[in-house]
């Protein structure tokens, strides 16, 4: 049966059957994966400012970011665990390496991002092994933008329409909230004096994320209406909202506490709302079979 | 993975020649023009696989169908769709061929849907356990003893196919019953189907058989009839499980025209890749300008 | 049928149908209720055959059809006669077929007088009794002995099959002599020119006026099937139980052979009448019968009165001409079988220990003889009428009078649990503790855990072996009756008691096997197959002797065991064998797939032509040959003239292909077996929101059987309370009354609700919507589905005036995985006077939005609906048991009227 009977919304003619998606929504859970994707985007630019820090002698910055990759790594991997169910699940995960899998290679990034996140954080916590501590926390920041970017493929690597028809971007829009998120984590917490690379970090990753998700608006037909609509562009734009804040507190409060306060919250805050956004998008695109047919009917007539 | 894109070129199911001896690649060819609806096909498989009745629901009220959908417990669907055609003619004096055709503007088009066992499965390309493999007879099945749930498979399939066991958390579909294939035996589907709508055998003869039959429903005045899934050059590179359709693919809830979300994962990885370089930029950029004291 | 060509089975087999230049599927939905059987129409389809589904409701047979023609329910007779009318007028008939054939040619007598000069009766009508003497249906100067058939129609089971076997004796009405003919066919008083009169007035307009078919609709299939028979081309007609189910029901499927032997498609390949069967083995319960008025092999029940020994008896039964001629054979090694040494030609074989039948034993009167106290004792062997038989109510009311009643099924059916929780429970008209039937339930081995035959649509014996031991108490059908009938042997021995002979006398010596000392069934089946003097398995029918020196359980079945092998166990594959599949299974009569199969051939023996050659006969060998088992004696010549004094098989010639029918040929117009004429006459059903167009003084069958009582009130004709026509079928997901299915999950969810199917415009005009729940109501009662509208039911334009249809599946009763009120429940009881078969495929109702009211208060909403439409009140006064049967006697008289 044919949408024209239902509603006479002219640029949704389309068949269905009976209105049903046609591909299978995701079967992750919320908050869990959403909350996956920010934390492990907070951990990779943590370990990574954390590296650079720690090389330039900045403690205070060094520290937190040690501790938010660790915290954020082991709490990202809490949430995928949750969503797997059982956390022996977790590991089959390991059993084989496929490139052909975002979540096979990624499970393979995670875990040693996770051990040497864990290491340095111990040694910064303790203060035994500064050596070893530093040489882990290197590592991890090596590893960060990879940790930062690849949650966007697993994503895109779908039947999803509104994830896959964005494919190109995803990975920057998700770059980009990863160093606004993590930077803002430095702004809030790190003194002025010291948070300098984080400040200039998030507001050049905000630049990164507000242009990606403007390019999703205009390059995607109707694949990127989800984005533009709904709960989804709510969040979306809650997070652009966010992250302008921020930046704007950044920019002008470089040497106030109570500035870098209120950046590094609205910051954090917008990675969060831009992380569910995108979720959320995707879900509403995988459950509305108008965002499966309509584009491949277009494919398929041209 | 840059083969991916050259790889829809070969004519065999990702993975099936590696065997030592793969035998012919089989599958089903589903001709829904002598489909009776009968879902002797959907209880032979529950049947057979000892796959759980889903708790009985109420009317759905959509034609004679309470499946509604392919999922981990319903590996097989019978769709029906009810249309009003513009009224057909039959000459009483030819012997046309005119299925679904009453001459009196209505017609019922009943099909049975199931796992495609796509040439390049985004389903087992995703899975990051090896769960999902390529058996010796080209088909893709489920190791239900790896499956950690992880979901990922679900969203890929271009079909809407496999799913999650929400009790469970594991997925499952159609195994084009391995373990029947193995002993030498039909899928059980096939074998109850009465009309032979459901045909098994290797996919290259199931191709020239479908190409024919086409040809007989074309010569036969039904020009509606066409192929779905049979082309090795489409987006999974030819379905193992393929169709014969009365109407546009959407109208039987199949995506017109799939595309195995892997072909992009190349360019997908380079964009990360340069995302991931411009991270490590900014991020390296931000420590350039004057320590602190 | 077997009043038209002589024997109660369809005259062909499903595989045959691809030789078919056109199938019309009339009266049944052979895709949803046959699927496996469907797979030979389209097989047919694919090589060209024209498929035409003629059905109130667009099913999915019609999706599968080349052409799809709706029509009113209960109007069949009209559309069927129409076609006739436009053969007749336009001569378009197979004429060689029919001068040769059938009794076209045959002189009626002259106090004969039609319908259409009686206005709606025949010649014969009895007022007072309500019933015909059929005297002045016979042939000029042949005389006829009462026909076996008048008898028969005590008919019971509510069966597809039923109707048939109630005609199937009708072969038996035995002429004395030969008619006088007329080879032109000109006399008026010629079986064609009376048929010509009779069907006069069923023109394509009459036809569009009755059934709601377009005029050129009519015109179009006729023609069709003029052009798709003939010499060299044939078409087969399938119906099932949308004919069987009217109170004329057996008037439907005459007016299809009447066509079908007009155009020549009877016994040749492709052609004839198929009829298709329900229960797996439905065929075989009407050949070795659960009717309590035939014998195996439709050898009528003898009646008390009427028959005091074994020479009147045969006398008055046999044909003198035809097979049945033989039958005295067939009785005798009968009797030999049951009773064994105690059987000998000075006891009369035991004639008298055979139960005799007094008057109309069938279902429906039972129950009715339940409600009154008469019958006392009830065994439900694989039946479930609280949910399957017309009217539940009525139903429910009878075994809720019973002192005892017996259950054997599979599951916990309705019928085993109505003292508790009926539907009359929840209403109040029944309360638990004052119900005294005892009630037994016995739980039953299913076919798969048992050994035994089906015998199926095709006559077809098939063996099945046990796949699984049945679980816990469950126990075969035949275990229980052996063992019952050896308890009740053992008690009895020893006695010196007459009445206990007929017992202690039985042949009751199975082999048992295993813990539970099961009988085994391969035994009966070669008991029913017959052995000669020295015990060995008889090869076939033909063998059996009057003399008390054969034995044989059942003459129609005899050679199943041929060689001393099981037959039925037969299992060639297809490949390995001719496309008539002769070695899969065994069909009776000797194997034969097609019957009256010489008349594939002319009268000359030779095939009509190349194309449809099946059975010819070879001059060398001096005998028929072909694809299949000749029906016919094998070395009888095509120019074997009779002698005058030819009796039995002898008389009948070379060229008459009928070889049971008294005069071997195919009846157009039926002199002898029918309750309700001759020829079929187009009644409106029972009930019918529209008057009689053709005969208004005779508004439905006046020879149908009604049960006019508190609990079983009718819908008056053309009612504005119940406007709407509704019929009641099956669904591919669930089996009849649902034991089978409503117990079984993966089944039960592809069906899970029971709902009603009606169109666009008529929820429109209700306020009826998808999904939602409607209530349906008539004078009996009123029950609730859920609603689906689909375009597949469409309203008709019947005399200028729209009537809307309504659909209803009847599988789902109050147990089970899925539950929902009987169809059943919604049916008045008004049956065929033939076959005694209800009319549950054709009333009328309400229909309004919304579930119905709930106990008591459903009773209040019934009655109110009952007022308004003047209908009488319906609550029924159950007769305590005990009644004298005359009082009762009284009432039922009553009650024909
Ligand atoms: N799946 C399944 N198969 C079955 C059964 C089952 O319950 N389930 N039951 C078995 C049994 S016991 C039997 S007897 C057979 C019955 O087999 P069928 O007779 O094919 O089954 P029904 O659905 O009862 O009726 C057939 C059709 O008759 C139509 N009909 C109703 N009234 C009229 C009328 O007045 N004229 C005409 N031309 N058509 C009419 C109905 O719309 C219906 O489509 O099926 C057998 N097979
Ligand atoms: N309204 C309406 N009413 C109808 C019809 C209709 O079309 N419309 N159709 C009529 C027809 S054609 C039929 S046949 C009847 C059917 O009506 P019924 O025969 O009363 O109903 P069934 O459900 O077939 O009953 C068969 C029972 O036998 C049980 N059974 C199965 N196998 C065995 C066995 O081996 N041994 C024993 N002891 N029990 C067994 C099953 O569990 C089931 O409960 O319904 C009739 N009633
Ligand atoms: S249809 Fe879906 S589940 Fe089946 S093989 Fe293709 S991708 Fe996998
Ligand atoms: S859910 Fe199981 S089968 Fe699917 S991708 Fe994950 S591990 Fe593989
Ligand atoms: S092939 Fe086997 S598993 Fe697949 S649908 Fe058919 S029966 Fe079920
Ligand atoms: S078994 Fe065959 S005919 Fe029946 S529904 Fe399945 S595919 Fe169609
Ligand atoms: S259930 Fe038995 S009788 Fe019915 S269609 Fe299947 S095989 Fe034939
Ligand atoms: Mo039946």
């Amino acid at each position: 049966m044919s949408r024209r009977e239902q509603t006479a919304v002219p640029e949704a003619r389309f068949t269905s059957y009976y209105e049903r998606p046609i591909i299978k929504p995701p079967t992750w859970k919320m908050p869990d994966v959403p909350a996956y994707l920010f934390l492990g985007g907070v951990a990779g630019t943590s370990a990574s400012l954390a590296a650079l820090a720690d090389l330039t002698g900045r403690p205070a910055l060094t520290r937190v970011g040690r501790l938010g990759a660790a915290l954020g790594a082991s709490l990202g991997v809490g949430a995928l665990i949750h969503d797997l169910g059982r956390p022996s699940r977790f590991l089959n995960m390991l059993r084989v390496f496929k490139p052909t899998s975002p979540l096979s290679v990624g499970s393979w990034i995670l875990a040693p991002f996770g051990f040497l996140a864990s290491v340095s954080a111990a040694s910064e916590v303790t203060g035994v092994l500064p050596a070893a501590g530093r040489a882990a926390g290197i590592g991890a920041g090596v590893l960060g933008p990879a940790v930062s970017t690849y949650t966007a493929v697993l994503l895109a690597d779908t039947a999803v329409p509104s994830w896959h028809a964005a494919y190109p971007e995803l990975p920057f829009l998700f770059a980009g909230s990863a160093l606004t998120s993590g930077g803002g984590l430095g702004v809030l917490t790190v003194p002025p004096a010291q948070a300098g690379p984080a400040r200039r970090t998030a507001l050049a990753g905000a630049v990164m994320e507000l242009a990606a998700s403007q390019r999703v608006d205009q390059r995607l037909g109707v694949e990127g209406e989800p984005y533009r609509t709904g709960k989804s562009a709510v969040l979306l734009n809650a997070g652009r909202v966010l992250t302008l804040a921020g930046s704007a507190f950044a920019v002008l409060g470089p040497r106030s506490r109570l500035a870098g306060r209120l950046a590094g919250g609205a910051m954090l805050a917008a990675g969060i709302c831009t992380r569910l956004g995108v979720f959320t998008a995707g879900m509403a695109s995988a459950k509305d079979p108008k965002y499966t047919v309509v584009p491949q009917r277009e494919r398929a007539n041209r | 993975m840059i083969e991916v894109g050259q790889r829809r070129m070969l004519p065999m199911a990702d993975g099936h020649a590696s065997y030592p001896q793969p035998q012919p690649r089989v599958g089903f060819f589903t001709d829904t023009s002598v489909c009776i609806g009968c879902k002797a096909c959907e209880v032979a498989c529950k049947e057979w696989n000892g796959v759980p009745t889903d708790v009985i629901g109420s009317l759905t009220g959509e034609s004679y169908d309470n499946t509604s959908a392919l999922g981990a417990n319903a590996w097989r669907h019978v769709a029906f769709i009810e249309q009003r055609v513009p009224a057909r003619q039959t000459d009483p004096q030819s012997p046309a061929l005119q299925p679904g055709a009453d001459g009196d503007g209505l017609r019922w088009l009943m099909s049975s849907d199931v796992c495609k066992h796509c040439t390049h499965a985004a389903c087992l390309d995703v899975c990051p356990t090896g769960s999902l493999f390529r058996t010796e007879f080209g088909t893709v099945v489920v190791q239900e003893d790896i499956c950690n749930g992880c979901g990922y498979c679900v969203p890929a399939c271009p079909y809407g196919v496999i799913d999650q066991r929400p009790d469970d958390g594991r997925v499952f579909k159609c195994t084009l019953c391995y373990d029947r294939l193995r002993d030498g035996l039909e899928p059980a589907c096939a074998k109850a189907c009465p009309t032979d709508s459901i045909q098994f055998g290797p996919v290259d003869e199931l191709r020239e058989r479908a190409g024919q039959r086409v040809a007989q429903l074309h010569h036969g005045g039904v020009d509606e009839a066409r192929l779905y899934g049979h082309d090795p050059a489409d987006g999974v590179g030819g379905d193992g499980a393929f169709f014969l359709l009365l109407d546009e693919p959407e109208a039987y809830g199949l995506p017109p025209d799939p595309v195995v979300t892997t072909r992009d994962l190349p360019s997908m990885w380079r964009h990360a890749a340069a995302a991931a370089v411009a991270f490590a930029a900014v991020v390296a950029g931000s420590f350039l300008g004057r320590q602190p004291k | 049928m077997g009043t038209s060509f002589g024997r109660g089975g369809a005259t062909t087999f499903p595989g045959d149908l691809v030789n078919s230049d056109v199938i019309v599927i009339e009266g049944s939905n052979m895709a949803e209720c046959h699927p496996v059987a469907f797979q030979w129409v389209v097989e047919a389809k694919q090589r060209g055959t024209k498929v035409i589904h003629v059905d109130p409701r667009f099913t999915r047979t019609s999706a599968l059809a080349d052409r799809y023609v709706p029509l009113r329910a209960g109007t069949d007779i009209a559309f069927l006669g129409g076609l006739i009318h436009h053969v007749l007028e336009n001569e378009l008939d197979f004429r060689d077929y029919v001068l040769n054939y059938t009794n076209a040619a045959a002189l009626l007598r002259e106090d004969f007088q039609d319908t259409e000069e009686l206005g709606g009766l025949f010649s014969g009508w009895n007022p007072e009794t309500g019933s015909y003497d059929p005297m002045s249906w016979q042939y000029e100067g042949a005389f006829e002995s009462p026909a076996a058939g008048q008898r028969d129609q005590w008919d019971a089971h509510h069966e597809a099959g039923g109707a048939e076997s109630a005609g199937s004796g009708g072969a038996a009405g035995a002429l004395g002599a030969k008619p006088e003919r007329d080879e032109t066919l000109q006399h008026p008083r010629t079986v064609y020119q009376t048929l010509r009169r009779h069907f006069a007035r069923y023109t394509p307009e009459f036809v569009e006026q009755v059934c709601g078919i377009p005029r050129d609709t009519v015109v179009e299939i006729a023609e069709t099937l003029a052009r798709n028979s003939g010499r060299d081309r044939t078409g087969a007609f399938v119906y099932s139980v949308g004919w069987t189910q009217h109170t004329v029901g057996v008037q439907y499927i005459r007016t299809a052979a009447i066509l079908q032997a007009l155009l020549g498609n009877v016994g040749r390949p492709g052609g004839g009448i198929l009829a298709l069967r329900g229960h797996a083995s439905i065929q075989g319960s009407t050949d070795i019968p659960t009717l309590f008025n035939l014998l195996p092999g439709y050898i009528p029940m003898p009646h008390a009165h009427q028959h005091e020994d074994l020479e009147g008896y045969v006398e008055a039964d046999a044909g003198k001409t035809g097979f049945w001629g033989e039958m005295r054979s067939y009785v005798v090694s009968l009797l030999k079988s049951w009773w064994g040494d105690a059987a000998s030609a000075d006891n009369d074989f035991c004639f008298d220990y055979l139960p005799r039948v007094t008057g109309d034993h069938s279902s429906y009167p039972t129950v009715r003889d339940q409600i009154d106290g008469i019958v006392k004792g009830y065994f439900l062997v694989g039946e479930n009428p609280a949910v399957g038989s017309a009217n539940g109510k009525m139903q429910r009311l009878g075994l809720a009078n019973l002192d005892w009643l017996v259950v054997r099924d599979l599951a916990l059916i309705e019928s085993a649990t109505f003292w508790k929780d009926g539907p009359e429970i929840e209403t109040g008209e029944l309360a638990t503790d004052a119900i005294k039937t005892e009630v037994f339930f016995l739980p039953a081995a299913a076919h798969t855990e048992k050994d035994g035959t089906f015998t199926n649509t095709q006559r077809l014996l098939q063996w099945h072996h046990k796949a699984v031991e049945p679980p816990g108490d469950c126990r075969s059908d035949l275990w229980f009756y052996y063992h019952l009938g050896r308890i009740i042997r053992a008690k009895l021995a020893g006695s010196t008691d007459e009445m206990d002979r007929p017992l202690l006398d039985l042949t009751w010596d199975y082999p048992t096997e295993g813990p539970v000392a099961e009988p085994a069934a391969d035994a009966v089946l070669r008991e029913i197959n017959g052995t000669d003097a020295a015990g060995k398995a008889l090869p076939g029918y033909t063998a059996l002797k009057d003399d008390g020196t054969t034995r044989c359980g059942c003459w129609i079945y005899s050679g199943v065991y041929a060689d001393e092998q099981n037959h039925a166990d037969d299992r060639q594959p297809r490949g390995e064998q001719s496309w008539v599949a002769p070695g899969w299974g065994w069909a009776w009569p000797m194997n034969r797939r097609i019957l009256y199969n010489r008349a594939s051939a002319d009268p000359d023996g030779k095939p009509w032509s190349e194309r449809k050659a099946y059975v010819w006969w070879d001059e060398e060998q001096g005998s028929w040959t072909g694809h299949d088992v000749p029906d016919f004696q094998a070395d009888k010549r095509p120019d074997y003239e009779p002698p005058p004094d030819a009796r039995s098989v002898a008389a009948i010639g070379g060229a008459d292909p009928f070889i049971m029918q008294t005069d071997g040929k195919a009846w157009l117009f039926v002199p002898a077996g029918l309750a309700d004429g001759p020829m079929p006459t187009h009644f409106e059903p029972e009930e019918s929101p529209f008057e009689n167009l053709l005969y208004p003084e005779q508004h439905a069958n006046p020879a149908r059987q009604r049960f006019d009582r508190p609990v079983n009130r009718y819908n008056p004709v053309g009612s504005e309370v119940y406007p709407f026509v509704f019929t009641t079928y099956r669904l591919t997901e669930h089996h009849t009354a649902g034991g089978m299915s409503r117990w079984v999950a993966v089944l039960s969810e592809l069906q899970p609700e029971f709902f009603c199917e009606v169109s666009p415009e008529l929820a429109h005009e209700r306020g009826l919507e998808n999904g939602g729940w409607a209530t349906i109501v008539s004078a009996r009662t009123a029950i609730e589905a859920r609603v689906l509208v689909s375009d597949r039911v469409r309203p008709l334009r019947i005399a200028g005036r729209i009537v809307h249809q309504i659909g209803m599946p009847y599988h789902w009763g109050g147990n089970g995985l899925v539950t929902g009120d009987p169809a059943n429940d919604l049916i008045g009881v008004s049956t065929d006077p033939n076959a005694h078969i209800q009319e549950s495929k054709v009333g009328t109702c309400d229909i309004i939005p919304g579930r119905r009211p709930r106990g008591s208060a459903l009773v209040e909403f019934v009655a109110a609906y009952r007022h308004r439409a003047g209908v009488a009140d319906g609550t029924e006064s159950m007769v305590a048991s005990g009644l004298t049967s005359d009082v009762a006697a009284a009432r039922r008289r009553k009650e024909q009227r």
